[in-house]
């Protein structure tokens, strides 16, 4: 049962939407040293549309993970596009961030890390980040981080307005040879969607450099025996 | 020299990567000042990688140094060839790291008292069981252990009561009816040790517990913490299996009476939110079901999740609002202004079908039409960064806040008997 104009903002249809721009926005603008989380939606509204979709406007504030939550909020509006169609296919979204360009430059970590990373000899390869404890070692979390980027294609492709996507963990990294002076690696992401409380298991082949950013190349997804449920769409 | 050992062995523990097989740990005794600037100018060698644990400065002074693996046989031949007299204190440093964890280790799992217990690591099923058996015996007349039945691979189900007096009203919380959902269960511990250091020393909650039992059951769900912790971080169900499937387990939280089987559950038993056949078919569940219809006069139903930063009340299974909406909104309003001022978390509030998800058979809806106004659920930390593997250095914070949360709604349901 969905409701048309404005919206309680912090009920789940405006959060729902808002984690999708938030998606959205961490495709465009993550890297290794930047996700971006949401922090609060000030103001939503949604309306059918025409062609048989549903389209929502949001207002809201994002933070990045680095600073917490108490860190600098940066203020976005999106508007998000959830089609009707038989098939799933994947919300659109229109998204414009203030002072974007204005938050702190990660640029000097990024090189160092691409540096470290793309030489020859470097193989990558870990499982389980964090671990059962909530444990990561700082070598880790730019991966982490990238990890978390990549996903959010995935999570923005697969979202709908009954689905609430998070990363639980990166149960494996395992870096690839380098091609075209970026940084190839193949993750396997444990995704954990809201309102179906089911864990979703990706595997990725994910490309980064500080130039391009990141870029998903493959996507499978992962039957977990025994329970092979398959994603909420 | 110990400190910096045991430094080392837990950021080994915590960083499993580095290794300190094959180190060794020299003490060199320099005879002259001529022999001093020989070490200084080793000590500049950056290849070698040494770690003095106590620089070249003077002859009079021993020279304690750190010497990895790739680097000992340069090391000894700069010392034999300039005769320079050195013992080996430490002759493997990998060996003596893993003596002192296997030391640590032993330790923390056996704390004497609830004093020692260690409220920021992330315990097992054993280690919170001792920890329930010691506060009982250690508070005698105020805390006991209630076994309210079983779960479904038998394992004992733990209320905590703590009481001053007989024929009381009462208190209800529970942690970890949903496994993965490990801070919970941490703050659960918490929670269970606040109370007896506050009870006779914060006026407040002396007050409520002069005339309210508080009942707190840590985990709710022993079966799926035991699988948290051998085989599947992940799980949240109960582990009875399904007949006629290859899945195992009912959500306990879509198993209870209230709008059982309507939408927000699911009837396959290979779903996180299966409902199960029936409702209450759940040992886990059942067991709370007739304590608190025997009881009678629990007064406030407070049920510990995790994870998204919300405090909810009824209803997930319909969109008719609560007869006592208002009433639970403004109180949960400042319920989470108390949890904020501490660490300035945010949560947000409101009912369950509205602020989270449509959820059918879940625990408060059923308490509440019991009669239980004042039942709630939380969610606690974090909004999704490390979801469900929260940080064990954020447990005692949670706790802390959240019970600041707790705090207000049971001086609430003090201050208005019903």
């Amino acid at each position: 049962m969905a409701s048309t104009g404005d919206l309680e903002p912090t009920h789940y249809p405006a959060r729902r939407a808002a984690q999708v721009a938030l998606h959205y926005l961490n495709t465009h603008h993550g890297s290794p040293f930047r996700v971006f989380g949401l922090q609060q939606v000030h103001k939503a509204s949604a309306e059918d549309v025409a062609a048989g979709g549903r389209k929502y406007k949001l207002d809201f504030s994002v933070t990045d993970w680095g600073s917490g939550s108490a860190g600098p909020a940066l203020r976005c509006s999106a508007d998000v596009l959830f089609p009707r169609t038989e098939r799933h296919s994947a919300p659109e979204v229109q998204l414009h961030c203030e002072a974007l360009h204005q938050i702190n430059s990660t640029a000097q970590e990024e090189d160092a890390f691409y540096q470290k990373y793309i030489s020859p000899d470097s193989t990558v390869s870990a499982r389980d980040i964090p671990d059962s404890f909530g444990n990561m070692s700082e070598e880790m979390q730019p991966f982490w981080r990238l990890a978390r980027v990549a996903a959010s294609f995935i999570m923005l492709r697969e979202s709908s307005e009954n689905t609430e996507f998070n990363m639980a963990k990166v149960a494996s990294v395992t870096q690839q040879e380098s091609s075209e002076e970026q940084l190839m690696l193949e993750f396997v992401v444990l995704l954990h969607d809201f309102p179906s409380q089911e864990i979703v298991q990706w595997k990725l082949l994910a490309s980064w450099s500080p130039d391009r950013g990141v870029r998903v190349l493959q996507t499978e997804w992962q039957p977990r025996c025994p329970h092979a449920t398959k994603p909420p769409n | 020299m110990k400190g910096l050992l045991v430094l080392t062995a837990l950021c080994v523990a915590v960083f499993g990567k580095k290794t300190f097989e094959g180190n060794q740990v020299l003490q060199i005794t320099a005879k002259d000042e001529a022999q001093i600037s020989l070490l200084k100018e080793l000590s500049e060698q950056e290849h070698l990688e040494l770690d003095f644990w106590r620089e070249p400065i003077h002859e009079s002074l021993p020279v304690d140094v750190h010497v990895p693996f790739h680097s000992l046989q340069d090391v000894r031949a700069f010392l034999g060839n300039n005769q320079i007299q050195y013992d080996v204190m430490i002759m493997d440093v990998q060996v003596l790291l893993d003596d002192e964890e296997r030391e640590m280790v032993k330790y923390r799992s056996s704390p004497k008292s609830t004093d020692d217990f260690v409220y920021t690591a992330y315990h097992n099923l054993s280690e919170i069981n001792s920890f329930i058996n010691m506060l009982v015996a250690e508070n005698r007349k105020l805390v006991s252990k209630i076994v309210i039945g079983r779960s479904y691979k038998k394992r004992p189900l733990n209320v905590l009561k703590f009481s001053t007096g007989a024929n009381r009203p009462g208190i209800w919380i529970d942690t970890g009816i949903h496994s993965r959902e490990w801070v919970t269960q941490a703050s659960g511990t918490w929670f269970a040790k606040k109370i007896v250091k506050d009870y006779k020393r914060d006026p407040v909650l002396t007050d409520i517990l002069n005339n309210y039992d508080i009942f707190l059951e840590i985990v709710t769900n022993p079966d799926g913490f035991a699988f948290t912790h051998s085989k599947n971080r992940m799980w949240r169900k109960t582990r009875k299996p399904n007949p006629g499937s290859k899945c195992v387990g009912v959500d306990p939280n879509r198993n209870w009476d209230a709008g059982f089987g309507g939408a927000g559950s699911s009837g396959n038993p290979c779903s996180e939110t299966y409902r199960g056949p029936r409702a209450n078919s759940e040992s886990e569940v059942k067991a709370i079901v007739d304590f608190v219809k025997s009881h009678g006069k629990l007064k406030a139903y407070v049920s510990i999740h995790s994870y998204s930063q919300m405090l909810l009340y009824p209803y997930g299974y319909t969109h008719t609002p609560a007869k006592d909406d208002a009433e639970l909104n403004e109180l949960a309003e400042k319920a989470v202004s108390s949890l904020q001022s501490l660490y300035n978390t945010r949560y947000r509030y409101g009912s369950i079908i509205n602020t989270i998800y449509q959820a059918s058979g879940g625990t408060i809806d059923w308490t509440y039409n019991q009669g239980i106004k004042y039942s709630y659920t939380f969610e606690l930390r974090d909004t999704g960064t490390y979801g469900f593997l929260l940080p064990a250095d954020q447990i005692v914070p949670t706790a802390e806040e959240t019970w600041l949360a707790l705090m207000t709604i049971m001086k609430h349901t003090r201050k208005n008997p019903y």
